[in-house]
């Protein structure tokens, strides 16, 4: 290519990183600044694009419970949806983890077991509304309705497929070499999945851990359906509500947006390349 | 008991837990709504024991024009969300497989909007779109784009491409990232040899590029419809499947027939009709799954 050529295609690729980075960060931005501006300032006309006064203390209001202002509701609403999203999200990991690691060792290593893991994958992505009567019913029969403990069990809807499915494409290459001397040594199945399949596979492990962890955590339908207080309400029906003019400070609001964005965004950043290659697990190989 | 079957026995042991918890949350469910769908029950269930209506629910379901109209919004949906999110992640992709300063710190950037909760993104774009003191009315108006502030989620004839846009701008991301993750499979000196042969970029583009980005954008093209055809999150974060339902899309529909009406008959047969629907979808997923474990 001759010199004059590579300029002007130097030119169009920093021209293009430039729109793409202003049209990723302008709203990202734009949720942080609602956040931190004032109230009065955010209802102005022009509106500022950068706060003429900073106001950090609704980060404040909503992370101490003890302050008892008019806000106060917001605050432990916000603190125990909180609680709620992070129990709901973890013990759903957690059983998913448990139960999915044999079970894809079994797909992984005992011919004929692929259809079911293929039947799984198939009821993971029907819609919800294909699942969600009959479990609403069943929980409102058993009063476990408005309770974390029936969000873990419906979780498992979500996460078990998924879950199985990437740890047994990593299982898949774990040489069985090693399994088969340490078999010949007298262990037993599960010993070898915990001393030599389990540390070969610990990346796949933290990565199907991760988002498992973070698609429980964005989940809204059954949350919505399933709860109806702070005894069990998780974090994304709270924003529902809140955004839908519970809350008419925007600020408050955003705030409690950039704090339940934080978790994820901050994996996706660390952890990007074991996302992505968990994600792409399917439609990528090698 | 032979060997053999000692491992068979074992491969199921292994297996026990996961079925067990996939019977009871998904296999169990889905039965029990198909049996649904043939009763009049109502909710809550329990106050009259619900009688078997044969296939009245589906008569009246199939001839519904609200229903109909609902399955024509989420094909708009998923038809125009999709497209955008192809063009665009296959647009984004090639750039980011381009050399250039900072790379990688755009590649993390760009995964940002993925990464925010979709509740947090349809929270920051019905705030944004507000039409007294949203962000979109004053850009535009301090840009002279437009001389007033106007309602935009509120304008039936454009709110849905308007929840197109804030999807489109979260999920393209993923798009993105497979084909970028496909294009780094190319080897590069086979884009020297056809150089080389005095291949022109265009046909480099046709004649490599394509067919080595084909087929994972087929799968994530396939994910991504089977996702947005049951979107209802940021469609009831945004509008509520408003105004005049013009956001109404059939998952929409669903949940406010059993939740919103309480008869749990009738939206059970909504349900396994949008089931059926997805199905086709997730077969040909399924499909894609199986060629490539063979091929690997």
């Amino acid at each position: 290519m001759s010199r004059r050529a590579k300029l002007i295609q130097a030119i169009w690729i920093y021209a293009a990183v430039t729109v793409l980075l202003v049209v990723t960060l302008a709203p990202l931005y734009w949720l942080f600044i609602m956040s931190v501006t004032a109230a009065p300032d955010l209802t102005t006309r022009p509106l500022h694009w950068i706060p003429p006064h900073w106001d950090f203390s609704r980060y404040v209001r909503l992370l101490s419970n003890a302050t008892a202002d008019v806000d106060n509701s917001v605050s432990a609403e916000f603190l125990a949806t909180l609680r709620n999203s992070i129990i709901a999200a973890g013990g759903a990991t957690l059983v998913a983890m448990v139960t999915a690691i044999p079970g894809a060792y079994a797909v992984s290593r005992y011919p004929g077991r692929m259809p079911i893991l293929y039947g799984m994958i198939g009821t993971y992505m029907m819609p919800p509304v294909t699942y969600v009567l009959p479990l609403y019913i069943a929980f409102a029969v058993m009063g476990f309705l408005n309770n974390v403990g029936s969000l873990v069990v419906v979780y498992c809807t979500m996460l078990l497929p998924f879950t199985t499915w990437l740890l047994k494409s990593n299982f898949d290459a774990v040489p069985r070499e090693i399994e088969e001397a340490a078999r010949i040594d007298g262990a037993g199945t599960l010993a070898i999945i915990w001393n030599i399949v389990l540390p070969l596979a610990k990346p796949a492990l933290g990565a199907a851990a991760l988002l498992a962890f973070l698609s429980a955590w964005d989940e809204f339908f059954y949350a919505l359906i399933f709860t109806s207080d702070n005894r069990a309400k998780t974090l994304p029906v709270a924003i529902a509500d809140f955004a839908a003019g519970r809350i008419t400070d925007y600020g408050l609001v955003s705030a409690v947006g950039v704090l339940a964005a934080l978790p994820p965004t901050i994996f996706a950043v660390l952890f990007q390349r074991s996302l992505v290659s968990g994600l792409s697990a399917g439609s990528v190989k090698g | 008991m032979t060997r053999a079957q000692r491992r068979q026995v074992e491969g199921w042991a292994l297996m026990l837990p996961v079925l067990s918890v996939m019977a009871v949350v998904t296999l169990y469910p889905l039965l029990r709504t198909i049996w649904l769908s043939f009763t009049d029950a109502e909710l809550p269930v329990g106050e009259a024991v619900p009688q078997w209506v044969g296939l009245d629910n589906y008569a009246y379901v199939l001839t519904d024009s609200d229903f109909l109209d609902a399955l024509l919004r989420t094909l708009h949906f998923t038809l125009v969300s999709v497209a955008a999110e192809l063009l665009l992640g296959v647009l984004v992709g090639l750039l980011l497989n381009q050399p250039f300063k900072g790379r990688a710190l755009v590649r993390s950037i760009v995964i940002l909007p993925w990464a925010l909760p979709t509740i947090v993104n349809g929270m920051l774009w019905r705030l944004s779109f507000n039409p007294d003191y949203g962000a979109v009315n004053a850009a535009l108006t301090q840009l002279h784009i437009m001389d007033q502030y106007r309602s935009w989620l509120g304008d039936p004839t454009i709110v849905m491409d308007l929840v197109i846009l804030a999807d489109v701008w979260k999920n393209y991301a993923i798009v993105a990232l497979v084909v970028l993750a496909a294009l780094q499979t190319i080897p590069a000196d086979l884009y020297e040899a056809m150089r080389i042969d005095g291949a022109g970029a265009w046909s480099r583009f046709w004649n490599l590029t394509v067919p080595g980005i084909l087929g994972p954008l087929t799968v994530v093209m396939v994910l991504r419809l089977i996702d947005c055809f049951r979107v209802f999150d940021i469609i009831y974060v945004m509008t509520r499947g408003g105004p005049a339902d013009a956001t109404k899309t059939l998952s929409f529909f669903v949940y406010q027939e059993s939740f919103a009406f309480l008869r749990a008959g009738s939206g059970a047969s909504y349900a396994v009709i949008v089931a059926l629907m997805s199905a086709i979808l997730i077969a040909i997923y399924i499909f894609l799954l199986k060629r490539q474990e063979t091929l690997s």
